[in-house]
Protein backbone atom coordinates (compact mmCIF):
# COMPACT_ATOMS: atom_id res chain seq x y z
CA UNK A 1 0.00 0.00 0.00
CA UNK A 2 1.25 3.29 -0.65
CA UNK A 3 1.69 5.29 3.21
CA UNK A 4 1.86 9.48 3.04
CA UNK A 5 5.25 9.85 5.30
CA UNK A 6 3.21 12.92 7.09
CA UNK A 7 0.80 10.26 7.97
CA UNK A 8 3.85 8.50 10.12
CA UNK A 9 6.25 10.77 11.27
CA UNK A 10 6.71 14.37 12.11
CA UNK A 11 10.33 16.38 11.21
CA UNK A 12 12.17 19.51 11.58
CA UNK A 13 14.81 20.96 9.33
CA UNK A 14 17.61 23.26 9.46
CA UNK A 15 21.23 24.48 7.92
CA UNK A 16 24.25 24.31 8.32
CA UNK A 17 25.94 26.74 5.44
CA UNK A 18 25.03 25.44 2.47
CA UNK A 19 23.82 22.00 4.16
CA UNK A 20 20.32 21.41 5.17
CA UNK A 21 19.63 18.79 7.76
CA UNK A 22 16.24 17.42 7.85
CA UNK A 23 15.62 14.75 11.02
CA UNK A 24 12.27 12.66 10.14
CA UNK A 25 10.77 11.19 13.64
CA UNK A 26 8.38 8.13 13.70
CA UNK A 27 4.85 9.52 15.05
CA UNK A 28 4.70 5.93 16.85
CA UNK A 29 7.75 4.02 18.10
CA UNK A 30 6.65 1.27 15.94
CA UNK A 31 7.11 2.83 12.59
CA UNK A 32 10.31 3.81 12.82
CA UNK A 33 10.71 0.56 11.44
CA UNK A 34 8.62 1.60 8.22
CA UNK A 35 10.94 4.29 8.14
CA UNK A 36 14.13 2.68 8.42
CA UNK A 37 13.24 0.53 5.36
CA UNK A 38 11.65 2.33 2.85
CA UNK A 39 12.70 5.81 3.76
CA UNK A 40 16.10 5.34 2.01
CA UNK A 41 18.62 7.40 0.96
CA UNK A 42 18.11 6.68 -2.80
CA UNK A 43 14.75 7.37 -2.34
CA UNK A 44 15.25 10.74 -0.80
CA UNK A 45 17.88 11.98 -3.08
CA UNK A 46 14.98 10.62 -5.82
CA UNK A 47 12.50 12.54 -4.22
CA UNK A 48 15.00 16.39 -3.99
CA UNK A 49 15.73 16.14 -7.57
CA UNK A 50 16.02 18.94 -9.58
CA UNK A 51 15.65 21.07 -5.57
CA UNK A 52 19.07 20.02 -4.51
CA UNK A 53 22.40 19.97 -6.41
CA UNK A 54 24.81 17.90 -3.71
CA UNK A 55 24.21 14.36 -2.78
CA UNK A 56 22.52 12.78 0.06
CA UNK A 57 23.59 11.27 3.61
CA UNK A 58 21.50 9.34 5.79
CA UNK A 59 21.79 8.41 9.72
CA UNK A 60 19.84 6.14 12.35
CA UNK A 61 18.62 7.06 15.27
CA UNK A 62 16.65 3.96 16.59
CA UNK A 63 17.20 5.96 19.99
CA UNK A 64 14.89 8.64 19.13
CA UNK A 65 12.72 6.52 16.30
CA UNK A 66 14.65 9.29 13.94
CA UNK A 67 16.46 9.30 10.57
CA UNK A 68 18.54 12.37 9.63
CA UNK A 69 19.70 13.42 6.49
CA UNK A 70 21.74 15.97 5.18
CA UNK A 71 21.19 17.58 2.01
CA UNK A 72 23.99 18.63 0.42
CA UNK A 73 24.43 22.19 -1.51
CA UNK A 74 20.51 22.78 -1.24
CA UNK A 75 20.34 26.26 -0.14
CA UNK A 76 21.93 28.37 -3.54
CA UNK A 77 24.96 28.98 -1.17
CA UNK A 78 23.31 28.92 2.25
CA UNK A 79 23.22 31.76 5.17
CA UNK A 80 23.42 35.16 4.01
CA UNK A 81 24.37 33.99 0.25
CA UNK A 82 21.41 32.55 -0.82
CA UNK A 83 18.80 34.38 -2.41
CA UNK A 84 16.03 31.48 -1.54
CA UNK A 85 12.93 32.48 0.94
CA UNK A 86 14.19 29.58 2.75
CA UNK A 87 17.49 30.23 2.99
CA UNK A 88 17.84 28.57 6.38
CA UNK A 89 16.25 25.12 4.85
CA UNK A 90 13.52 25.72 8.01
CA UNK A 91 10.73 23.87 5.90
CA UNK A 92 12.60 21.05 3.81
CA UNK A 93 11.27 18.82 6.70
CA UNK A 94 7.62 19.36 5.38
CA UNK A 95 9.00 18.81 2.11
CA UNK A 96 10.46 15.85 2.82
CA UNK A 97 7.01 14.73 4.46
CA UNK A 98 5.43 14.67 0.88
CA UNK A 99 7.38 11.53 0.17
CA UNK A 100 4.78 8.39 -0.40
CA UNK A 101 6.10 5.14 0.49
CA UNK A 102 5.43 1.45 -0.69
CA UNK A 103 4.62 -0.83 2.25
CA UNK A 104 3.64 -4.06 1.40
CA UNK A 105 0.29 -4.53 2.40
CA UNK A 106 1.20 -7.65 5.02
CA UNK A 107 3.87 -5.19 6.63
CA UNK A 108 1.66 -2.65 6.83
CA UNK A 109 -0.72 -4.66 9.03
CA UNK A 110 1.86 -5.96 10.78
CA UNK A 111 3.07 -2.68 11.84
CA UNK A 112 -0.54 -0.85 12.44
CA UNK A 113 0.30 1.62 9.82
CA UNK A 114 -2.46 4.37 9.26
CA UNK A 115 -5.23 2.98 6.37
CA UNK A 116 -3.67 -0.74 7.19
CA UNK A 117 -7.06 -2.91 7.62
CA UNK B 1 28.20 19.67 46.10
CA UNK B 2 24.91 20.18 45.09
CA UNK B 3 22.50 16.95 43.80
CA UNK B 4 20.83 19.44 41.55
CA UNK B 5 21.77 22.83 38.72
CA UNK B 6 19.03 24.42 37.29
CA UNK B 7 20.04 25.92 34.39
CA UNK B 8 17.55 28.32 32.22
CA UNK B 9 17.41 29.64 28.81
CA UNK B 10 16.92 32.83 28.38
CA UNK B 11 17.23 33.70 24.86
CA UNK B 12 17.79 31.80 21.88
CA UNK B 13 19.14 34.13 19.09
CA UNK B 14 19.59 38.02 19.11
CA UNK B 15 16.40 38.92 18.48
CA UNK B 16 14.31 36.78 20.59
CA UNK B 17 12.04 37.46 23.10
CA UNK B 18 13.77 40.56 25.19
CA UNK B 19 11.19 39.39 28.40
CA UNK B 20 11.98 35.80 28.21
CA UNK B 21 15.42 36.46 30.81
CA UNK B 22 13.37 38.11 33.18
CA UNK B 23 10.38 35.31 33.01
CA UNK B 24 13.03 32.78 33.13
CA UNK B 25 14.51 34.50 36.41
CA UNK B 26 11.12 35.04 38.00
CA UNK B 27 8.91 32.25 36.95
CA UNK B 28 10.48 29.51 39.59
CA UNK B 29 13.80 28.37 41.46
CA UNK B 30 16.88 28.71 38.63
CA UNK B 31 20.56 28.79 39.25
CA UNK B 32 22.07 29.84 35.99
CA UNK B 33 20.40 31.74 33.17
CA UNK B 34 22.00 30.78 29.86
CA UNK B 35 21.90 33.49 27.18
CA UNK B 36 22.78 32.54 23.96
CA UNK B 37 23.25 35.67 20.87
CA UNK B 38 25.15 34.45 18.69
CA UNK B 39 24.41 33.21 15.06
CA UNK B 40 26.60 32.64 12.18
CA UNK B 41 26.21 35.51 10.45
CA UNK B 42 25.83 37.95 14.16
CA UNK B 43 29.64 38.16 14.76
CA UNK B 44 30.42 40.03 11.30
CA UNK B 45 27.29 42.37 12.03
CA UNK B 46 28.72 43.49 15.47
CA UNK B 47 32.31 43.91 13.93
CA UNK B 48 30.38 46.34 11.15
CA UNK B 49 29.04 48.36 14.35
CA UNK B 50 32.71 48.42 16.31
CA UNK B 51 34.20 49.67 13.11
CA UNK B 52 31.76 52.58 13.52
CA UNK B 53 32.15 52.72 17.17
CA UNK B 54 34.82 51.11 19.32
CA UNK B 55 32.66 50.85 22.27
CA UNK B 56 30.13 48.46 20.84
CA UNK B 57 30.32 44.90 18.98
CA UNK B 58 28.11 43.09 21.41
CA UNK B 59 25.13 42.29 21.56
CA UNK B 60 23.44 45.36 23.61
CA UNK B 61 19.59 43.44 24.18
CA UNK B 62 21.88 41.56 27.09
CA UNK B 63 22.29 44.75 29.05
CA UNK B 64 18.91 45.33 29.20
CA UNK B 65 18.02 41.98 30.05
CA UNK B 66 20.76 42.10 33.00
CA UNK B 67 18.78 45.12 34.22
CA UNK B 68 15.54 43.25 34.11
CA UNK B 69 16.90 41.17 36.03
CA UNK B 70 19.32 42.91 38.43
CA UNK B 71 16.78 42.71 41.64
CA UNK B 72 16.77 38.89 41.93
CA UNK B 73 20.25 38.13 40.57
CA UNK B 74 21.54 39.83 43.45
CA UNK B 75 18.53 38.75 46.21
CA UNK B 76 18.67 34.85 44.71
CA UNK B 77 22.15 34.23 43.78
CA UNK B 78 21.58 33.39 40.32
CA UNK B 79 24.34 33.47 37.92
CA UNK B 80 24.34 34.43 34.32
CA UNK B 81 26.36 32.85 31.43
CA UNK B 82 26.15 34.36 28.07
CA UNK B 83 28.01 34.90 24.98
CA UNK B 84 26.93 38.18 24.24
CA UNK B 85 30.56 39.74 24.29
CA UNK B 86 30.31 39.03 20.80
CA UNK B 87 33.50 41.34 19.48
CA UNK B 88 33.98 43.08 22.42
CA UNK B 89 32.94 41.23 25.75
CA UNK B 90 35.11 43.85 27.38
CA UNK B 91 32.49 46.84 26.58
CA UNK B 92 30.00 44.37 27.11
CA UNK B 93 31.25 44.28 30.58
CA UNK B 94 31.85 47.61 30.97
CA UNK B 95 27.86 48.62 29.38
CA UNK B 96 26.61 46.15 31.82
CA UNK B 97 29.13 47.50 35.00
CA UNK B 98 27.84 51.07 34.43
CA UNK B 99 24.03 49.79 33.88
CA UNK B 100 24.49 47.99 37.54
CA UNK B 101 26.10 51.40 39.13
CA UNK B 102 22.74 53.21 37.86
CA UNK B 103 21.14 50.70 40.38
CA UNK B 104 23.59 51.09 43.21
CA UNK B 105 24.64 47.47 42.44
CA UNK B 106 28.32 47.75 40.99
CA UNK B 107 30.19 46.16 43.95
CA UNK B 108 28.03 43.60 43.88
CA UNK B 109 28.94 42.19 40.80
CA UNK B 110 31.74 40.10 39.54
CA UNK B 111 31.90 40.11 36.10
CA UNK B 112 34.11 37.33 34.32
CA UNK B 113 35.13 38.66 30.78
CA UNK B 114 36.28 35.44 28.52
CA UNK B 115 38.67 36.85 25.44
CA UNK B 116 40.75 35.19 23.17
CA UNK B 117 38.74 33.75 20.75
CA UNK B 118 39.10 36.69 18.16
CA UNK B 119 41.65 36.05 15.66
CA UNK B 120 41.17 38.87 13.65
CA UNK B 121 44.29 40.88 14.30
CA UNK B 122 46.20 37.59 14.34
CA UNK B 123 44.99 36.13 10.65
CA UNK B 124 48.30 37.29 8.34
CA UNK B 125 50.76 35.75 11.16
CA UNK B 126 48.38 32.69 11.49
CA UNK B 127 48.33 32.05 7.43
CA UNK B 128 51.97 32.99 7.34
CA UNK B 129 52.87 30.21 9.66
CA UNK B 130 51.24 27.67 7.64
CA UNK B 131 47.62 27.76 8.78
CA UNK B 132 45.29 27.94 5.98
CA UNK B 133 42.28 28.03 7.56
CA UNK B 134 40.80 26.64 4.25
CA UNK B 135 36.95 26.51 4.43
CA UNK B 136 35.13 23.19 5.40
CA UNK B 137 32.91 23.19 2.74
CA UNK B 138 34.95 23.95 -0.57
CA UNK B 139 38.46 23.40 0.72
CA UNK B 140 40.06 26.90 -0.87
CA UNK B 141 42.57 28.72 1.69
CA UNK B 142 41.59 31.50 3.42
CA UNK B 143 44.18 33.58 1.59
CA UNK B 144 41.85 33.89 -1.61
CA UNK B 145 39.45 35.92 0.72
CA UNK B 146 41.64 37.53 3.01
CA UNK B 147 41.26 41.36 2.01
CA UNK B 148 37.47 40.99 2.03
CA UNK B 149 37.49 39.45 5.78
CA UNK B 150 35.31 41.38 8.63
CA UNK B 151 35.68 38.67 11.52
CA UNK B 152 37.12 35.59 13.05
CA UNK B 153 36.62 33.70 16.01
CA UNK B 154 37.31 30.17 17.47
CA UNK B 155 34.45 28.49 19.07
CA UNK B 156 35.48 28.13 21.93
CA UNK B 157 34.47 25.62 24.48
CA UNK B 158 33.51 25.11 28.59
CA UNK B 159 37.23 25.70 30.02
CA UNK B 160 37.59 29.57 30.46
CA UNK B 161 33.97 29.81 31.71
CA UNK B 162 34.58 27.31 34.04
CA UNK B 163 37.59 29.56 35.49
CA UNK B 164 35.54 32.44 35.39
CA UNK B 165 33.08 30.69 37.92
CA UNK B 166 35.41 29.06 40.39
CA UNK B 167 36.84 32.78 41.16
CA UNK B 168 33.52 33.92 41.87
CA UNK B 169 31.86 35.64 38.74
CA UNK B 170 28.46 35.70 39.07
CA UNK B 171 28.20 36.98 35.12
CA UNK B 172 29.92 35.81 32.89
CA UNK B 173 30.62 37.33 29.26
CA UNK B 174 32.17 35.51 26.38
CA UNK B 175 32.61 36.40 22.67
CA UNK B 176 32.55 33.00 20.21
CA UNK B 177 32.15 30.04 22.76
CA UNK B 178 30.27 27.52 21.42
CA UNK B 179 26.39 27.89 21.87
CA UNK B 180 26.23 24.50 24.01
CA UNK B 181 29.50 25.30 26.13
CA UNK B 182 26.78 28.04 28.28
CA UNK B 183 24.95 25.78 29.20
CA UNK B 184 27.57 22.95 30.03
CA UNK B 185 30.23 24.77 31.79
CA UNK B 186 27.98 25.51 34.97
CA UNK B 187 26.81 21.98 35.18
CA UNK B 188 30.55 21.19 34.55
CA UNK B 189 31.45 23.59 37.70
CA UNK B 190 29.01 22.36 40.07
CA UNK B 191 29.58 18.74 39.45
CA UNK B 192 33.44 19.22 39.47
CA UNK B 193 33.48 17.61 36.17
CA UNK B 194 37.31 16.33 35.13
CA UNK B 195 38.12 17.13 31.53
CA UNK B 196 38.02 13.41 31.23
CA UNK B 197 34.49 12.86 32.54
CA UNK B 198 33.96 12.53 28.56
CA UNK B 199 30.48 11.20 29.47
CA UNK B 200 29.31 13.80 31.98
CA UNK B 201 30.62 16.09 29.35
CA UNK B 202 28.74 14.88 26.65
CA UNK B 203 25.81 14.86 28.63
CA UNK B 204 26.62 18.67 29.46
CA UNK B 205 26.95 19.41 25.69
CA UNK B 206 22.93 17.81 24.53
CA UNK B 207 21.71 19.76 27.22
CA UNK B 208 23.00 22.98 25.40
CA UNK B 209 22.01 21.36 22.34
CA UNK B 210 18.21 20.91 23.26
CA UNK B 211 18.03 24.21 25.24
CA UNK B 212 20.04 26.60 23.48
CA UNK B 213 17.26 27.58 20.96
CA UNK B 214 15.25 28.87 23.32
CA UNK B 215 11.45 27.69 23.17
CA UNK B 216 12.34 25.49 20.28
CA UNK B 217 12.34 22.78 22.66
CA UNK B 218 9.10 23.86 24.92
CA UNK B 219 6.46 24.19 21.56
CA UNK B 220 7.45 26.76 19.44
CA UNK B 221 7.94 25.71 16.24
CA UNK B 222 6.76 22.39 16.76
CA UNK B 223 5.30 20.36 13.83
CA UNK B 224 4.15 17.76 16.05
CA UNK B 225 0.52 17.68 17.26
CA UNK B 226 1.31 21.66 16.86
CA UNK B 227 -2.51 22.26 17.08
CA UNK B 228 -2.64 21.02 20.62
CA UNK B 229 0.30 23.06 22.20
CA UNK B 230 -0.90 25.62 24.68
CA UNK B 231 -0.65 28.59 25.35
CA UNK B 232 1.79 29.97 23.00
CA UNK B 233 1.55 33.63 23.65
CA UNK B 234 2.90 32.74 27.54
CA UNK B 235 5.44 30.45 26.00
CA UNK B 236 7.46 28.77 28.93
CA UNK B 237 11.28 28.94 27.96
CA UNK B 238 12.56 25.58 28.60
CA UNK B 239 15.36 24.95 31.56
CA UNK B 240 17.55 21.48 32.70
CA UNK B 241 17.55 19.89 36.09
CA UNK B 242 21.56 18.29 35.70
CA UNK B 243 22.46 16.11 38.36
CA UNK B 244 26.01 14.89 39.43
CA UNK B 245 25.56 11.87 37.14
CA UNK B 246 25.12 13.60 33.79
CA UNK B 247 21.06 12.81 33.36
CA UNK B 248 18.98 15.81 33.63
CA UNK B 249 15.27 16.41 33.42
CA UNK B 250 13.95 19.05 30.28
CA UNK B 251 11.40 21.03 31.70
CA UNK B 252 9.54 24.80 32.15
CA UNK B 253 8.17 27.14 34.81
CA UNK B 254 4.94 26.23 36.03
CA UNK B 255 2.29 28.42 34.48
CA UNK B 256 3.49 28.77 31.49
CA UNK B 257 2.19 28.02 27.91
CA UNK B 258 3.91 25.36 25.07
CA UNK B 259 4.85 22.07 25.90
CA UNK B 260 7.66 20.05 27.11
CA UNK B 261 7.36 15.95 25.94
CA UNK B 262 9.20 13.37 24.17
CA UNK B 263 8.26 14.90 20.45
CA UNK B 264 9.17 18.40 21.34
CA UNK B 265 12.46 18.14 22.68
CA UNK B 266 13.20 14.92 19.73
CA UNK B 267 12.59 17.70 16.85
CA UNK B 268 14.90 20.05 19.22
CA UNK B 269 17.78 17.33 19.17
CA UNK B 270 17.38 16.74 15.18
CA UNK B 271 17.49 20.29 14.57
CA UNK B 272 20.64 21.53 12.62
CA UNK B 273 21.97 17.64 13.29
CA UNK B 274 25.04 16.93 11.02
CA UNK B 275 26.92 13.28 11.69
CA UNK B 276 24.78 12.33 14.78
CA UNK B 277 27.38 9.79 16.41
CA UNK B 278 29.36 12.99 16.08
CA UNK B 279 28.35 15.82 17.77
CA UNK B 280 32.02 17.77 17.91
CA UNK B 281 33.09 20.15 20.27
CA UNK B 282 36.10 21.66 21.82
CA UNK B 283 35.38 19.80 24.83
CA UNK B 284 34.32 16.49 23.56
CA UNK B 285 32.46 14.70 21.06
CA UNK B 286 28.97 13.25 21.74
CA UNK B 287 27.09 10.41 20.11
CA UNK B 288 23.57 11.45 20.05
CA UNK B 289 23.06 8.15 18.75
CA UNK B 290 23.37 6.73 23.14
CA UNK B 291 20.42 9.59 24.31
CA UNK B 292 17.50 8.09 25.83
CA UNK B 293 14.83 9.88 26.55
CA UNK B 294 11.76 9.37 28.97
CA UNK B 295 8.76 10.66 30.16
CA UNK B 296 8.70 12.15 34.12
CA UNK B 297 5.70 13.25 33.78
CA UNK B 298 3.71 16.55 33.04
CA UNK B 299 6.14 18.88 30.72
CA UNK B 300 9.01 16.83 32.24
CA UNK B 301 11.48 14.82 29.82
CA UNK B 302 14.43 12.81 31.65
CA UNK B 303 17.70 12.36 29.23
CA UNK B 304 20.03 9.84 30.53
CA UNK B 305 22.81 7.17 28.89
CA UNK B 306 24.86 9.76 27.28
CA UNK B 307 28.40 8.72 25.61
CA UNK B 308 30.96 11.08 25.08
CA UNK B 309 34.66 10.50 23.56
CA UNK B 310 37.72 12.44 23.55
CA UNK B 311 37.98 15.71 21.25
CA UNK B 312 39.99 16.42 18.70
CA UNK B 313 42.81 18.68 18.20
CA UNK B 314 41.17 21.30 16.08
CA UNK B 315 39.14 24.44 16.94
CA UNK B 316 36.03 25.20 14.17
CA UNK B 317 37.00 28.79 12.98
CA UNK B 318 33.91 30.99 12.02
CA UNK B 319 35.31 33.77 9.46
CA UNK B 320 32.85 36.45 8.12
CA UNK B 321 34.07 38.04 4.38
CA UNK B 322 32.38 40.22 2.02
CA UNK B 323 30.90 38.20 -0.97
CA UNK B 324 29.18 40.89 -3.23
CA UNK B 325 25.80 42.41 -3.22
CA UNK B 326 22.27 40.85 -3.53
CA UNK B 327 18.91 42.44 -4.20
CA UNK B 328 15.01 41.03 -4.11
CA UNK B 329 11.94 41.99 -5.58
CA UNK B 330 8.90 41.01 -5.05
CA UNK B 331 5.38 41.81 -7.13
CA UNK B 332 2.07 40.04 -6.07
CA UNK B 333 -0.22 38.96 -9.19
CA UNK B 334 -4.10 37.74 -8.28
CA UNK B 335 -6.67 35.63 -10.01
CA UNK B 336 -7.35 34.68 -12.53
CA UNK B 337 -3.82 32.51 -13.85
CA UNK B 338 -2.23 34.11 -11.11
CA UNK B 339 1.15 32.18 -11.79
CA UNK B 340 0.96 32.26 -15.41
CA UNK B 341 1.05 36.16 -15.27
CA UNK B 342 4.01 36.15 -12.52
CA UNK B 343 5.76 33.55 -14.69
CA UNK B 344 5.62 35.80 -18.41
CA UNK B 345 6.45 38.72 -15.69
CA UNK B 346 9.90 36.66 -15.07
CA UNK B 347 10.28 35.96 -18.40
CA UNK B 348 10.11 39.84 -19.40
CA UNK B 349 12.37 40.86 -16.54
CA UNK B 350 15.20 38.40 -17.93
CA UNK B 351 14.57 39.68 -20.94
CA UNK B 352 14.82 43.70 -20.01
CA UNK B 353 18.11 42.66 -17.73
CA UNK B 354 19.78 40.82 -20.69
CA UNK B 355 19.44 43.36 -22.89
CA UNK B 356 21.00 45.36 -20.94
CA UNK B 357 23.95 43.38 -20.40
CA UNK B 358 23.92 43.39 -16.62
CA UNK B 359 25.63 39.98 -15.42
CA UNK B 360 24.93 38.60 -12.31
CA UNK B 361 26.36 35.22 -10.64
CA UNK B 362 22.91 34.42 -9.93
CA UNK B 363 19.24 35.27 -10.56
CA UNK B 364 17.19 33.31 -8.64
CA UNK B 365 12.94 33.56 -9.42
CA UNK B 366 10.42 31.97 -7.31
CA UNK B 367 6.69 32.08 -7.16
CA UNK B 368 5.85 32.52 -3.64
CA UNK B 369 2.15 30.63 -3.34
CA UNK B 370 2.97 28.06 -5.92
CA UNK B 371 7.07 26.67 -5.28
CA UNK B 372 9.21 29.02 -3.04
CA UNK B 373 9.25 26.01 -0.27
CA UNK B 374 8.55 23.12 -1.67
CA UNK B 375 9.77 23.66 -5.64
CA UNK B 376 8.33 21.15 -8.27
CA UNK B 377 7.27 18.73 -5.20
CA UNK B 378 4.13 21.46 -4.04
CA UNK B 379 2.24 20.31 -6.95
CA UNK B 380 0.12 22.35 -9.69
CA UNK B 381 -0.81 25.95 -8.34
CA UNK B 382 -2.28 27.30 -11.71
CA UNK B 383 -5.24 27.81 -9.74
CA UNK B 384 -4.13 29.74 -6.82
CA UNK B 385 -6.05 32.78 -5.16
CA UNK B 386 -2.94 35.35 -5.78
CA UNK B 387 1.35 34.26 -6.48
CA UNK B 388 4.27 36.70 -5.35
CA UNK B 389 6.84 36.38 -7.86
CA UNK B 390 10.09 36.51 -5.89
CA UNK B 391 12.85 38.06 -8.08
CA UNK B 392 16.33 38.01 -6.47
CA UNK B 393 19.92 38.60 -7.64
CA UNK B 394 23.48 38.49 -6.74
CA UNK B 395 26.86 39.35 -7.83
CA UNK B 396 29.98 41.24 -7.04
CA UNK B 397 28.93 44.18 -9.58
CA UNK B 398 26.52 46.60 -7.50
CA UNK B 399 26.12 49.08 -10.04
CA UNK B 400 24.02 46.32 -11.85
CA UNK B 401 22.57 44.84 -8.56
CA UNK B 402 21.39 48.51 -7.89
CA UNK B 403 20.18 48.82 -11.60
CA UNK B 404 18.65 45.65 -11.56
CA UNK B 405 16.14 47.52 -8.72
CA UNK B 406 14.67 49.99 -11.04
CA UNK B 407 13.63 47.34 -13.32
CA UNK B 408 10.45 45.90 -10.68
CA UNK B 409 8.25 49.22 -10.31
CA UNK B 410 7.48 49.39 -14.37
CA UNK B 411 6.23 46.02 -14.63
CA UNK B 412 3.29 47.48 -12.70
CA UNK B 413 2.24 49.52 -15.86
CA UNK B 414 4.26 47.94 -18.43
CA UNK B 415 3.96 44.17 -17.82
CA UNK B 416 0.78 41.37 -17.43
CA UNK B 417 -2.26 42.32 -15.62
CA UNK B 418 -3.73 42.16 -12.09
CA UNK B 419 -0.58 43.55 -10.09
CA UNK B 420 -0.30 44.76 -6.66
CA UNK B 421 1.62 44.75 -3.99
CA UNK B 422 4.51 46.80 -4.64
CA UNK B 423 3.73 49.64 -2.22
CA UNK B 424 7.02 48.55 -0.45
CA UNK B 425 8.88 50.64 -3.05
CA UNK B 426 12.31 49.89 -4.61
CA UNK B 427 14.15 47.06 -3.46
CA UNK B 428 16.92 47.45 -1.37
CA UNK B 429 20.74 46.68 -2.12
CA UNK B 430 22.58 44.47 0.53
CA UNK B 431 26.14 43.56 0.64
CA UNK B 432 26.45 40.04 1.60
CA UNK B 433 28.64 39.16 4.66
CA UNK B 434 29.09 35.84 4.17
CA UNK B 435 30.25 32.91 6.16
CA UNK B 436 33.61 30.78 6.05
CA UNK B 437 33.88 27.80 8.59
CA UNK B 438 37.53 26.40 9.17
CA UNK B 439 39.59 24.77 11.31
CA UNK B 440 42.60 25.45 13.16
CA UNK B 441 45.41 23.78 15.88
CA UNK B 442 43.84 24.10 19.69
CA UNK B 443 46.90 25.21 20.96
CA UNK B 444 47.00 28.23 18.75
CA UNK B 445 44.15 30.39 20.72
CA UNK B 446 44.72 31.03 24.02
CA UNK B 447 41.72 32.26 26.40
CA UNK B 448 42.02 34.66 29.13
CA UNK B 449 39.90 35.48 32.06
CA UNK B 450 39.75 38.71 33.24
CA UNK B 451 37.72 39.36 36.65
CA UNK B 452 36.10 43.06 36.19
Amino acid sequence: MKVPLVEIAHARSGDKGDTANVGVIALDPRWYEALQKYVTRERVAEHFRGMIEGSVERFELPNLNALNFLLHRALDGGGTLSLKTDAQGKVFSTALLRLVIDVPDAEARRLNLPGAS
Amino acid sequence: MKSLVRVAAGQGFWGDDLDAPRRQVEGGPIDYLMLDYLAEVTMSILQKQKERDPTLGYARDFVGAIESILPALLERGVKVVANAGGVNPRACAEAVRSVAAKRGAKDKLRIGVVTGDDLLARLDDLIAHGHSLSNMETGEPLSSVRSRVLSANAYIGSEPIVEALSRGANIVITGRSTDTALTMAPLRYEFGWSSEAWDQLAAGIVAGHIIECGAQCSGGNCLYDWRSIPDLANVGYPLVEGRPDGSFVVTKHPNTGGRVSIPTVTEQLVYEMGDPHSYITPDVIADFSTINLSDDGKDRVLVSGIKGRPPTDKLKVSVAYRAGFKAIGTLVYSWPDALDKAQLADRILRERLDRMGLRFEKILTEFVGANATHGPLAGDHHDAPEVQLRFGVRGNDKVAVERFTREIAPLVLNGPPTVTGFAGGRPKVEEIVAYWPALIDKTVVKTKVDII
